[in-house]
């Protein structure tokens, strides 16, 4: 039997030991992994965790990201709690794997310390792995900061393993700024977050052996569609149960969540949205932006998918101009954010259809420095104020050399 | 043809119905299959060429039972038993692998019957010195 590990009212954790912490009190069975940076710690504080008699799971170390998801693959059809980490490359090595987690509808929890893809080769945090996995089939939570890791890690088992929902989830913070930053952390004591999660209910396990079970099979064209679809409904419906999830949680901490996080929205003309740290520093940027009496706002969402289409479209329908920040090469295209939001906004009834412009911003840890921000709120009020844009649609903003920017 | 509500999420198939240890301590022959199960569906229609076994010839090393990649030699109570033409795929791996001279599996037409092929089955060929299978490939027949 693991021993529990005391824990202070509030702790100094950065974001991988506060997932490493969450991945140990929900008791998973088999945590399959190979390291990478900046998911590194989350692997290596479990580690200690399991040499130190904290955990009873299984730990197995592969020889790469493919193996780790298959691994992990195998074992949450054998009917186990199962959990990985990982970023960047190794994500994109595990990418075709996640697809056959999703299909085969295997709750498992996958922590993801976002970095850029080579190449050039980079440590530091952008987006484009989150991108990467935004169609296979998983469900995508963000946070914004240590504490939120540490709540998302707990809630995602919960939201996985739910029967009326059985989808892979993974829990993304930035790379180095969440994952390696020391923040205060409010923890559970272990019995607490585990009785939260709950014990593993397994469906269909392979290890029934009164009820054998193939799993991974073919289906060609007579069927594959609709499994596929299936899975699309799946997560369609999910948003409900994260939302009856973030208030169970709520009353256990006093911390509410919410799909999607508002600052000074009520009656914002023109907002910024954007994932993960950004958020803070555009809060910071939003406050002195009011003070100069440009009525700022800014909106995240902790749900990537299911895209909150509908709510997102509410919460922009008076806004006069909405800045949408995407960390991540769009490579041909506006950016993916931009993209989604500019389609909810477009189909929400009773929309004024607000400005809508797209900064690519941070690619490979480009620092976003509050007068980056500034710059934003300026052009958005300008925005506002005119009734268009006063600038290209897409608009790179950070980069050395001449201004780069479409449309 | 069933809708997308009415699968199974996960794509997952059961092939028993019931008491699935009991059914797994039967001899496959003798288990209730459910049609999620491909073990009465035959999976083998594009084969051309066949296996035949020889039992008169064959030693029961089941060098061909480990090889086959289809699970497709049958054998009971310690003996290579035949081919599961359900399943098989002609791959000739089994007549590959066969050690003895002549071999206890050769291939055929698929449209040869086990008599004609048995009546056609070649002699010991003389001075061949014991190979390996596993170098030489064995002693091919024809
Ligand atoms: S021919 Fe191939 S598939 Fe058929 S029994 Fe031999 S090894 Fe198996
Ligand atoms: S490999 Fe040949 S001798 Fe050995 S069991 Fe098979 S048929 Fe018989």
């Amino acid at each position: 039997m693991a021993s529990s590990y005391h824990l202070n009212g509030v702790e100094a954790w950065d974001g991988c030991t506060a997932s490493a912490h969450a991945l140990r009190q929900a008791q998973v069975d088999v945590v399959a992994a190979y390291p990478i940076t900046p998911s590194t710690p989350i692997i290596q504080n479990y580690g200690s965790f399991k040499d130190n008699g904290y955990i009873d799971g299984e730990f197995v170390l592969v020889e790469s990201e493919h193996a780790a998801m298959s691994a992990c693959v195998g074992a949450a059809a054998a009917g186990g709690r199962v959990s990985t980490a990982t970023s960047s490359q190794g994500f994109a090595l595990m990418v075709e794997v996640l697809y056959q987690a999703s299909g085969m509808r295997l709750p498992i929890v996958l922590n993801v310390a976002n970095r850029a893809l080579a190449s050039p080769l980079n440590i530091h945090c952008d987006h484009s792995d989150m991108y990467l996995g935004r169609d296979s089939g998983w469900i995508s939570l963000c946070t914004c900061n240590p504490q939120e890791v540490y709540d998302f890690t707990l809630m995602a088992f919960k939201l996985a393993e739910h029967t009326g929902v059985r989808v892979p989830v993974m829990v993304h913070q930035d790379g180095f700024l969440s994952s390696h930053t020391v923040q205060n952390v409010r923890p559970l004591a272990d019995h607490v977050a585990y009785k939260f999660v709950g014990d593993y209910v397994g469906v269909h396990p392979m290890l029934d052996f009164d009820k054998p079970v193939s799993y991974g099979a073919q289906a060609e064209e007579e069927w594959h569609f609709e499994h596929k679809a299936k899975l699309h409904h799946a997560i369609m419906e999910s948003s409900a149960v994260l939302e009856e999830i973030f208030n169970d949680f709520a009353k256990l901490t006093g911390r509410q969540y919410n799909i999607l996080e508002t600052f000074n929205m009520e009656d914002a003309e023109v907002a910024i949205f954007a994932l993960g740290t950004t958020w803070e520093s555009a809060i910071v940027a939003a406050k002195k932006a009011r003070e100069k009496g440009i009525k700022a706002g800014v909106v995240t969402t902790h749900l990537l998918r299911p895209f909150p289409f509908v709510a997102l479209g509410e919460v922009f329908k008076k806004t006069k101009a909405v800045a949408i920040m995407d960390k991540s090469s769009p490579s041909g295209a506006m950016g993916a954010l931009f993209n989604e939001v500019a389609a909810s906004l477009y189909q929400v009834q009773g929309s004024r259809h607000p400005v809508l412009s797209n900064y690519i911003y941070g690619l490979g840890g480009r620092d976003l420095t509050q007068t980056d921000l500034d710059r934003i709120f300026e052009d958005l009020s300008q925005d506002a104020q005119k009734g268009a844009l006063t600038h290209p649609t897409q608009q790179f903003i950070g980069l050395n050399g001449p201004e780069l920017s479409y449309f | 043809m069933k809708n997308w509500q009415e699968f199974e999420a996960g794509a997952v198939l059961f092939p028993f119905e019931k008491q699935g240890q009991e059914e797994l301590g039967k001899h496959n022959n003798e288990r209730t299959y459910t049609t999620n199960s491909s073990f009465t569906a035959s999976v083998a229609n594009w084969r051309v060429e066949k296996p035949v076994h020889n039992k008169e010839v064959c030693i029961n090393c089941f060098n061909c039972w480990v090889y086959c990649p289809d699970a497709s030699i049958l054998s009971r109570e310690g003996k290579m038993s035949g081919i599961d033409y359900e399943h098989c795929k002609g791959c000739g791996v089994c007549v590959d692998v066969c050690p003895t001279n002549p071999k206890s599996l050769l291939m055929f037409d698929n449209l040869e019957s086990e008599q004609e092929a048995l009546a056609k089955w070649p002699q010991k060929a003389e001075g061949l010195k014991k190979k390996s299978y596993r170098t030489e490939g064995g002693y091919n027949g024809f």
